[in-house]
């Protein structure tokens, strides 16, 4: 193994990092958004957002998400739609997370105890005021570890706008690789990197975990 | 005097084929206890349930103090509707459902401050006075997982009393205890009933029910098969049904 070459270029390796990052909180912010919206409207009252809702899921947990990405960033112009490639990355990555993220606030939401929303539906509260005061703030509690996992196959999917020429940790391994032909270390730290991210991320979401539970 | 009070009208339910509920009338007057006996499945926890909308029935009118309950509205105005008139019905649930990510005041306070625009004090004086009515004060500021099954319970009758209800409906609230806290909870209802609470219980607890209800309906298969004062009920029932389910109740528990 080539450790002169690793300690020559990881410096580019690690803005590389930081694009990923960067990535990896922007998209998170949209699928939580998309998420939120896509739970709410598959739980509705109306058959019009439910079907809207049960839609966004189909579609977009039914189709690669480089497909998606692929339609967005080249498939785009074509309909008017110009983004430059780190948009078109996490537009495209946190729409597709966010119907991951909207099945997981659901299943949340419904493993709430029914009884919970009968005790205080029985007492007058509306729908929409048992949601927020007795049903939501237990469901966040259930939803910290799944929407946890989701977050993980976020940042590692985020590998994936390397193919629409993202410059961040994958597309600048696959640089290196190019002028100096060597991919196990070039690779090799790429992955190290994800893997540091992961790791903090992760204990960060156990932290939360532990400071939600239920006394 | 005496008023109807609670009234329930040609009530009938069906689950798709299944007929839960078939032609049953019942009026409660002020202040009367009203116990619903029956085996599992006879539609005794349904009918309760059919009083306050959560499980509405299929037809037949349920009417509290001269407001029809269960009143056919456009959907906005009948949500409106239900959320006004269940104010006036507290009920008690055999697994408690507290919330448990709010503390005994949190659970106390939740409804009255959200749909009665107490103020923080006004919300204090209430908690203390329900709790201090079920035994429970020191527990003010516990979480509901640091409680006892009877603790548990005499909260959630706390809190269904702090929103000063006309009826209260009790649905096995000592079914899922252990037989050693169901006394607790005992007491605390038959204090209610010494105020001259309104009540309506479903129960399988016939020695409760006879001391405390002045009324005893036997249901069966969706119909009332029997009611009475609890001395002809328990001692003297007229129908052959009422006998077996009491034989049958005494020797499983017992005496």
């Amino acid at each position: 193994m080539d450790t002169e070459l690793i300690l020559r270029v990881y410096p580019f390796f690690l803005q590389a990092a930081v694009v990923t990052i960067q990535l990896s909180i922007l998209t998170t912010i949209l699928g939580l958004t998309c998420g939120a919206l896509g739970a709410a409207a598959r739980m509705s009252r109306s058959w019009v957002l439910r079907a809207i809702g049960a839609t966004y899921v189909s579609i977009f947990r039914g189709t690669p998400a480089l497909i998606q990405l692929f339609i967005l960033y080249f498939g785009g112009p074509q309909i008017g739609i110009q983004l430059d490639a780190f948009e078109a990355g996490v537009i495209g990555l946190g729409v597709n997370i966010g119907a991951y993220m909207a099945e997981t606030m659901r299943g949340a939401i419904e493993s709430v105890d029914k009884g919970q929303r009968e005790a205080a539906r029985t007492m007058g509260l509306s729908r929409a005021q048992a949601m927020r005061k007795v049903i939501l703030p237990q469901a966040m509690r259930l939803m910290i570890r799944p929407l946890g996992v989701n977050i993980n196959a976020l940042i590692k999917g985020t590998a994936l706008v390397a193919a629409i020429s993202v410059v961040e940790l994958t597309y600048t391994a696959q640089r290196y690789i190019g002028s100096t032909y060597k991919p196990f270390e070039m690779f090799l730290l790429s992955g190290a990197l994800y893997m540091i991210i992961i790791y903090v991320v992760g204990i960060g979401i156990a932290w939360l975990d532990r400071k939600a539970r239920i006394t | 005097m005496t008023t109807s009070f609670v009234k329930i009208k040609n009530a009938a339910k069906s689950f798709g084929n299944l007929q839960v509920l078939k032609d049953i009338n019942l009026t409660v007057d002020r202040g009367q206890i009203v116990a619903i006996i029956g085996p599992s499945g006879s539609g005794k926890s349904t009918l309760l349930r059919a009083i306050n909308e959560l499980d509405p029935l299929t037809s037949g009118e349920v009417w509290l103090e001269g407001v029809q309950i269960n009143r056919h509205l456009p959907p906005r105005q009948y949500e409106a509707h239900v959320n006004q008139v269940r104010q006036d019905i507290g009920m008690v649930f055999q697994h408690f459902n507290l919330f448990p990510h709010l503390t005994v005041r949190g659970n106390i306070t939740l409804a009255p401050r959200m749909l009665k625009g107490l103020t923080e004090a006004q919300a204090n004086a209430l908690v203390e006075e329900q709790l201090t009515k079920v035994g429970l004060l020191e527990k003010i500021d516990e979480y509901p997982s640091r409680l006892s099954g009877g603790q548990k319970q005499r909260v959630a009758i706390a809190r269904a009393l702090a929103m000063k209800p006309k009826v209260m409906l009790f649905d096995e609230a000592t079914s899922a205890l252990d037989p050693e806290l169901v006394e607790e909870v005992n007491m605390v209802m038959k204090q209610l009933a010494d105020e001259h609470m309104t009540m309506i219980i479903v129960t399988h607890e016939m020695d409760f029910a006879a001391s405390v209800c002045d009324r005893v309906l036997f249901m069966d298969q969706g119909v009332v098969v029997e009611e009475g004062p609890p001395s002809v009920i328990f001692q003297n029932p007229v129908e052959e049904r009422t006998r077996n389910f009491l034989r049958k109740h005494l020797a499983r528990n017992g005496g």
